[in-house]
């Protein structure tokens, strides 16, 4: 017992009397762990998450930027070092010196915006001119102000102006990419930034594009003659290799010059192949044929009726050229028959027809490097009509370029490529390519694209790219002006490839509203204008791509000439 | 080797009475923090033209030593305990009036003496020994009226921090000055007592915010983001953010490099980045253990003095990390307050396994507090 009482007495003299405010000690300790925890839950997991920090790590990475070339090595866009001066105002003693000397040498700056930054002591670091020449630079650092200093920055420069300006996109004055290939760099082609970077020497390779500077070039003149020729509102056009999908030229007019980002701003310099949809019009139809010989419905010797308009409720589709008479498959391509096209279309039905332009990707946004690609807009019900006017390519409206890449598989032996704008390889294409239709039915469709460069709406390319064997679908689309289809504005294009017998490449011209001219009898159809500049086009490019004229069809053409004569 | 039950040998006594998961949750803190040196110090170095692996090198050879230290201090018995840590803190006091007259000045503050292989910071030892001193002298205030134990723990607390605001170190003076705080309110001091503390703090903060430039220009940056020079409290929000969930891997981070401080102050952010989210919580879980357990100890401890002094040690501890990932989240001004055991400086690597070892020595089982044990005493009554 007297063990357990001294016990008892020790046990309440070692206790203290705070020591049941340990707990209070425990709940502290506790509310400062948990409120670091929610803290980190708030900066790695919500913003970490959420945010685009993978853009930000590759731009603090501090990768160096690289350079762009064409496929051929042809510099398009470097960067070159600039000098950039900055004040600390904490340090600068005598603000009105400072002001004075500084508007000595660079005469355009805004004196009192000056005199408020200097002034301002509480900011350590504010930019007073950006990217100055070295003489400039001499000078200033030469008048010896305390308190402001020169940072190095890089300029980027594009050598080529506006050469593949929708391709290549623009900077920011931080070197950051706003548009085009040169944002792909920074964010969604981090990977393939760091992957051409050195880390050891902060160089990297140069990025190679997969366009042609000379093809590009010689595109783009052709297409502004035209556009200058016709009276058009813009034009654009690209070429593809059929086999990569590689993109080889892509021009929009009016284009921008990549160095002064601000001319790009402008609402006409939209990329009209991929950041425009369009109702494509009838240079769509190919698809709507090789649907037809996919499901069995339709083969070469399949006949159409097209005596009198087609009646879909209380709607009539009519031909442009009506030919008013059972048409045979060749005659519907040749003559691009509204109502052939739709009964073909009506023949697969409703479901096969939406299933065939989904695997077409028309439905889906095309994803290329260029982060500009519009999503496609699609009719919110699909009934009968629909489908009637998808068939000759309206109702729907699409990035041309979706157009260019199922066209390619048409001629392609079938296959469907995604586009790249950077350098790619067959066997890369081969692994990246899906079936869309099979190798008889593109077979059949070069035969009659081949035919109407021959018979048909084309005729004007063939002759005028004689020897290079082409063959295109034309389109005439009727332009969508204050909610009604309208008879006056026009989209025109031309898609087509060449050589026929063996497809490399494959083309496509737009004109938006070309004008009836001299010399085209009043007409202002695609024949009379988007064909006559794509032939012009493949005349000029093929040479560059090395495609051999034939002999033979040369002298047909000539002996055609001479007999004109 | 098996250890036996029935030994009475020293090793025997000593694995059988020590706190294995407080020891391996130590051991495991600081193989962890090697580990993220890794991750943390090469980026400086290469910074400062030192050699890639300098502070990592440097780091792995004062963790020998620190083991040494942890588990040899562990076997101390209560008043060894107190006689070390009596001439500790003289010493320290000693040596931290040598570093204000001798030492070099470091970025505005004579904080180090230069003992030619390292620069030591007399400050760090000061804190465990000033710890275990204060608690013994409260503790004996109250067991011996004769003896005027808490104007002696008063006296020594105004030496500590008196030398440290000389020198200045903010940090560690706030440390202080909170650990003080907690073992007085364990101790069990009237709350109109605290009550009137808190609001002398309050003062003393603001005086030191009107005397001291850089604890101002400090204040005011985190206060008004924006204007000023945030730049390492932005970079440690960044690392987070690419960190994520899993984090960017070991050395995948990119806001390291632009980190000056990234292997001492800022360890957390650049685990934050390398190792993720998923990391940073396994450490906040790791220390909250150690914390925790050891506030148990002292919350069953029936003796006075060890109580006092397992509160004011793991506190310090406690603080310390808290204050550290605090900053590295940016919910507190800039401070440089190291993490225990992950960030790389040997003073502060050495001292705080010298008091982890104090811990551990404080909380082994003694025949004494056996039989205090409240369920013991009911069955003996």
């Amino acid at each position: 017992m007297n063990v357990s009482t001294e016990n008892k007495q020790n046990w309440s003299k070692g206790r203290l009397k705070g020591q049941n405010r340990l707990r209070l000690v425990v709940f502290g300790f506790v509310v400062c762990f948990a409120v670091i925890s929610g803290r980190l839950v708030e900066l790695s997991l919500v913003r970490g998450l959420m945010g685009d920090h993978k853009a930000r790590v590759t731009r603090e990475a501090r990768l160096p930027r690289p350079d762009i070339v064409d496929r051929n090595g042809m510099l398009l866009a470097a960067d070159i070092k600039v000098h950039s001066l900055f004040a600390n105002p904490r340090k600068i003693i005598d603000v009105d010196e400072a002001v004075e000397l500084l508007t000595a040498v660079l005469p355009d700056l805004d004196v009192k915006k000056l005199y408020k930054q200097l002034g301002n002591r509480k900011r350590a670091f504010v930019w007073i001119k950006r990217e100055m020449s070295p003489s400039k630079r001499a000078e200033v650092h030469n008048q010896g102000i305390p308190g402001v200093g020169f940072r190095k920055e890089t300029l980027r420069i594009y050598p080529n102006g506006r050469l593949a300006a929708h391709v290549l996109g623009y900077v920011d004055v931080d070197s950051k990419g706003i548009a085009g290939v040169e944002k792909y760099l920074d964010d969604q082609g981090a990977l393939y930034t760091a992957s051409l970077a050195d880390p050891l020497k902060r160089a990297a390779l140069p990025a190679h594009l997969s366009v042609d500077g000379r093809v590009q070039h010689a595109m783009a003149d052709e297409i502004a003659k035209a556009v200058e020729h016709f009276k058009a509102k813009a034009g654009s056009g690209v070429v593809m290799n059929i086999h990569t999908g590689e993109i080889i030229a892509m021009v929009s007019l009016p284009d921008y010059n990549p160095n002064e980002p601000k001319s790009a701003q402008q609402s006409e310099a939209i990329n009209r192949i991929t950041t425009g949809v369009y109702e494509l019009g009838s240079v769509i139809k190919g698809v709507t044929f090789a649907m037809a010989f996919e499901a069995g419905t339709m083969n070469m010797d399949s006949r159409f009726d097209a005596r009198r308009p087609l009646r879909i409720g209380r709607a009539t589709i009519h031909d442009f050229h009506a030919q008013k008479r059972i048409m045979s498959v060749e005659d519907v391509f040749l003559h691009s028959s509204n109502i052939g096209t739709a009964r073909m279309a009506l023949a697969v039905g409703l479901e096969g027809h939406q299933a065939f332009l989904r695997k077409a990707g028309f439905f889906d946004r095309m994803v290329t490097e260029l982060p500009e690609g519009a999503a496609p807009i699609l009719p919110k019900r699909w009934g009968k009509l629909t489908t009637v006017t998808a068939a000759f390519g309206h109702g729907f409206a699409i990035q041309p370029l979706q157009g260019v890449a199922a066209t390619a598989a048409l001629l392609n032996g079938g296959k469907l490529i995604p586009p790249t704008f950077l350098k790619r390889g067959r066997d890369a294409a081969d692994g990246l390519a899906v079936r869309l239709v099979s190798a008889e039915t593109s077979e059949k469709m070069k035969h009659l694209f081949r035919l109407n460069a021959q018979k048909g709406t084309a005729r004007k390319a063939d002759k005028l790219a004689a020897g290079y064997r082409i063959g295109g679908k034309t389109g005439t689309a009727e332009k969508v002006i204050k909610g009604r289809y309208s008879k006056n504005h026009r989209l025109n294009s031309f898609v087509g490839g060449f050589p026929m017998e063996n497809p490399q490449y494959v083309v496509l011209v737009m004109l938006d509203e070309p004008q009836p001219v001299k010399g085209t009898y009043g007409y202002a159809t695609s024949g009379w204008n988007a064909v006559p500049t794509a032939g012009k086009v493949i005349a000029r490019i093929a040479p560059l791509l090395g495609v051999l004229p034939r002999a033979a069809d040369l002298d047909e053409a000539k002996k055609g000439k001479a007999k004109a004569h | 080797m098996l250890i036996s039950r029935s030994d009475r040998g020293l090793l025997a006594r000593w694995w059988y009475t020590i706190d294995l998961p407080l020891m391996f949750a130590v051991f495991l803190l600081m193989a962890i923090g090697v580990l993220f040196s890794l991750a943390g110090s090469p980026a400086v170095a290469d910074r400062l033209g030192l050699p890639h692996f300098h502070f990592f090198i440097r780091q792995l050879i004062f963790i020998i030593p620190a083991v040494f230290i942890f588990v040899g201090v562990s076997f101390f018995n209560v008043r060894l305990v107190r006689r070390v840590a009596f001439y500790g803190f003289l010493a320290a006091l000693v040596l931290m009036g040598a570093a204000l007259l001798f030492g070099p000045e470091i970025k505005g503050a004579h904080r180090w003496l230069d003992l030619g292989f390292f620069n030591f910071q007399p400050s760090e030892l000061a804190k465990p020994t000033f710890i275990i001193v204060a608690a013994w002298l409260l503790a004996e205030g109250r067991r011996r009226p004769d003896m005027p134990g808490q104007v002696l723990a008063w006296s020594a607390f105004v030496a500590v921090v008196g030398l440290l605001v000389l020198q200045p170190d903010f940090g560690q003076t706030v440390l202080v000055c909170l650990v003080w705080a907690v073992l007085l309110l364990v101790y069990g001091i009237a709350w109109k007592y605290i009550i009137g503390l808190a609001g002398l703090a309050v003062a003393g903060a603001l005086f030191a915010y009107k005397s001291f430039s850089h604890v101002a220009s400090r204040i005011d940056r985190f206060l008004s983001p924006g204007d000023g020079d945030n730049f390492q409290v932005d970079m440690a929000m960044r690392a987070f953010e690419n960190g994520a969930l899993f984090g960017t891997g070991p050395g995948g981070g990119a806001a390291k490099r632009s980190l000056p401080d990234a292997h001492t102050d800022f360890i957390f952010a650049v685990v934050g980045e390398e190792f993720g989210f998923l990391a940073c919580m396994v450490l906040i879980a790791l220390i909250a253990f150690i914390v925790f357990r050891v506030l148990k100890f002292a919350m069953n401890e029936g003796d006075s003095f060890v109580a006092l002094a397992l509160t004011g040690l793991v506190s310090v501890f406690s603080f310390q990390a808290i204050i550290n990932m605090a900053v590295n989240v940016s919910l507190m001004p800039a401070k440089g307050m190291t993490l225990p055991f992950i960030s790389y400086g040997g003073s502060s690597l050495l001292t705080m396994a010298f008091a982890m070892g104090l811990v551990l020595a404080l909380t082994r089982t003694r025949p004494v507090v056996r039989v205090q044990a409240p369920h013991l005493q009911a069955q003996m009554a």
